[in-house]
């Protein structure tokens, strides 16, 4: 594609923005600075690094999302019960990118948790305003800048200090239109010093139309906080994704993040965790189980921009049909950032000749008293297990099953939440059999 | 039993086997034993139903079906068992969930019904004791982390489990100590019956003081070229194989 059409393309979706900018509420000036840096950037391309393998720009060639109509196909509790992932959870519904309290289910959240639309929370509530559009940087990449400027609604969740929700909030995120469309949901995550919070946010599209979900969450990890992070990805094939999470997180905290990609058409995980002060820990898990034409894209980030920080990382994927996986992992140790221990596996297996892997660690390491590693690959299920299981009578499909299995598990088992596993592992089953 | 004919089988387009003839009636028990490089796994492998060995030439029948059309899976539930020579660990794959698997596909090929939860634990129980085999063990992953001791004990249980027909030792006493030996043969020895047959390779004269053989064969390059009774391991013990080499290749030329 030449630069021509890359800019035909970046002024349609300018074009189409544009009209619908006027229609929307809230800061307007913000909303066109979003999108003057979208316009500088553009829609990444093949030859933009970050975005080689699954260069964006073949989404939009046909103007599919940019339908004018945004015409919601109706959600109803039904569909939201079969989204049920943690029985007890608080559950935050939000249909094509617009929170609905409807359907949502906030009742049994205890003391000291707030959850509301985030388009209240930033008229209204002064945290809210704080940090709503400071984590996640518009001039750092496009389609934050797009959902800055396009963005109708989302969730602010807010854990007051030293509180415990002992129930996860459930975000879940679905794609239900009559035509082909794109939303923008906003989410702004705040855990206040020694908090502990479970959240999921799940992604589900219901019907046969295109959809493309760009959604952009900014997470706020203070002090001590404990903060579980939860991202289950089970798209239909019509649907696409775009999912940028910034995560700042300070001194002696613990984010943990868990990214599941069972779902979609095309799918692409943008996780940047950058640390602010000493002694913060987290820990990055992802499982992604791709078959048909999927693509499924991961890129993470963590920033050791001061000492004595600690990140570990396992992601991997079962990559099966004519499916496309990528995994893209940097971690930045700085200068300063000394006694950094920093580790990061990738491991994929391949079960189609037809089916492609790209894996890059990415390792920037400028301080020299550090324990860092990384690791990836890229194979075929073993053939000595598979012999030594069907040599005892398991059959070839079960022990394939079996070794896949136990392979994901590894991801699975970090996790630590029962009702969560518990639907990690049905999940899988389905997937598998 | 299992009637071997003639085999010829190849890896990697070299012949390892080359016209191996064997008949093993039920009940009987028969130790290959032989020089390194000699065949004897390839033999064991052949059998199992490994894929990266192809047979060229020969047939083999076990209990009346042409073996080498089987699936591995197939030959396993029609009452093939190969304890492997270097069992590997399957990290994950949990020891029992995946007994209960092979068990339960065992039974659906012959038409029963899944085996009954209690059951299978009260199995599990006893062929546990039967090896000496640590609970734990047994609730583990497969292999993983196990001495060379633990796992040959654990091929034994598993035999145990599944109970074979015919059970293919291959090397199971190598690397074994005198108290492991004599767990693992007594395992062995409770499996034995009218109706089951074992073909023991071995390169120690020893585990058959504990196993003791119906027949002893020495297999030289990739066929049998000595059948004895049970003394014949002594003989080989005692003398090591070079006269039999040397017969073999005089009997060749
Ligand atoms: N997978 C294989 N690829 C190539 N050569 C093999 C393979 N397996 C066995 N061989 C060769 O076949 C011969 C017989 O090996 P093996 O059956 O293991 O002997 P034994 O068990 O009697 O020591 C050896 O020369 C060995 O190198
Ligand atoms: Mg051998």
């Amino acid at each position: 594609m030449n630069v021509m059409t890359e800019n035909k393309l970046t002024e349609r979706i300018l074009s189409g923005s544009e009209a619908k900018l006027v229609s929307l509420a809230g800061n307007a000036s913000a909303r066109k600075n979003a999108l003057d840096e979208f316009r500088r950037m553009g829609v990444p391309t093949k030859r933009h690094e970050d975005y080689k393998y699954i260069n964006p720009e073949g989404l939009f060639r046909l103007g599919e999302f940019m339908a004018k109509a945004n015409v919601v196909r109706p959600v109803t509790s039904h569909d939201v019960e079969e989204m049920t992932i943690a029985p007890g959870a608080a559950k935050v519904v939000i249909v094509n990118g617009i929170f609905i309290p409807e359907l949502s289910k906030l009742d049994r959240l205890p003391a000291g948790v707030t959850v509301k639309s985030i388009a209240d929370a930033v008229v209204s509530d002064a945290i809210a305003k704080k940090y709503h559009s400071t984590i996640a940087n518009d001039s750092s990449d496009a389609f934050i800048a797009w959902n800055t400027a396009m963005n109708e609604s989302g969730v602010f969740i807010h854990i007051a200090k030293g509180a415990t929700c002992n129930i996860p909030v459930h975000v879940v995120h679905i794609a239900s239109n009559e035509a082909a469309s794109t939303f923008h949901p906003r989410n702004l995550i705040v855990a206040e010093v020694d908090s502990s919070l479970n959240v999921i946010e799940s992604f589900d599209s219901i019907g046969p139309v295109k959809t493309l979900t760009n959604v952009v969450t900014e997470v706020m990890v203070h002090k001590g906080a404990k903060l579980n992070h939860y991202r289950i990805q089970t798209e239909g094939d019509a649907a696409h994704q775009m999912n940028t999470t910034c995560v700042v997180a300070e001194s002696g905290s613990n984010y943990c993040t868990y990214t599941f990609s069972f779902g979609g058409a095309w799918v692409r995980n943008n996780l940047n965790i950058s640390f602010t002060q000493e002694h913060t820990e987290s820990h990055l898990y992802g499982l992604y189980v791709t078959n048909g034409n999927r693509v499924v894209d991961n890129h993470t980030i963590v920033d050791h921009a001061i000492p004595n920080c600690m990140s570990n990382e396992l992601y991997k994927g079962v990559v099966d049909g004519k499916s496309t996986a990528v995994f893209n992992g940097k971690i930045f140790v700085r200068r300063d950032a000394q006694k950094t221990n920093a580790y990061q596996t990738n491991r994929n297996i391949l079960l189609s000749d037809d089916a492609t892997v790209n894996t890059k660690p990415q390792l920037e390491i400028y301080a020299d008293d550090v324990k860092c590693s990384h690791g990836t690959s890229t194979g075929r299920l073993d053939e000595d297990a598979m012999f030594y299981l069907r040599a005892r009578g398991v059959g070839e499909a079960s022990a394939r099953k079996m070794l896949v299995r136990a392979f994901a598990e590894e991801v699975v088992n970090n996790v630590p939440d029962e009702a969560i596993k518990a639907y990690l592992d049905n999940r899988l089953n389905h997937l598998m059999s | 039993m299992i009637s071997i004919k003639n085999l010829h089988a190849s890896v990697e387009g070299k012949e390892i086997l080359k016209g191996l003839n064997l008949e093993v009636k039920p009940g009987e028990v028969h130790a290959i034993m032989g020089p390194n490089g000699s065949g004897k796994s390839t033999l064991a492998s052949v059998l199992a139903g490994r894929e990266d060995y192809e047979v060229t030439e020969g047939e083999v029948t076990f209990n009346g079906k042409n073996l080498i059309e089987l699936s591995a899976e197939d030959r396993a539930r029609e009452g093939l068992f190969l304890a492997f020579q270097y069992p590997i660990e399957i990290p994950g794959v949990s020891n029992i969930n995946f007994l209960k698997t092979a068990i339960n596909e065992i039974r659906e090929y012959k038409g029963l019904d899944p085996i009954d939860p209690k059951q299978f634990l009260a199995l599990v129980k006893e062929k546990q004791k039967l090896v000496e085999l640590d609970g734990k063990l047994a609730n583990r992953s497969v292999n993983e982390g196990f001495s060379g001791g633990e796992k040959k004990r654990n091929e034994i249980f598993q035999m145990a489990m599944l109970e074979p027909t015919l059970g293919i030792l291959d090397e199971t006493d190598s690397g074994l100590d005198i108290d492991a030996l004599r767990i693992v043969a007594n395992g062995v020895n409770k499996l034995r019956s009218p109706e089951r047959s074992f073909i023991v390779v071995t390169h120690y004269q020893r585990l058959l003081d504990y196993i003791v053989p119906d027949y002893v064969h020495v297999l030289y390059n990739g066929r049998i070229v000595k059948t004895g009774p049970k003394e014949l391991a002594l003989e080989l013990e005692e003398k090591g194989y070079d006269w039999i080499k040397s017969d073999a290749q005089n009997a060749a030329v």
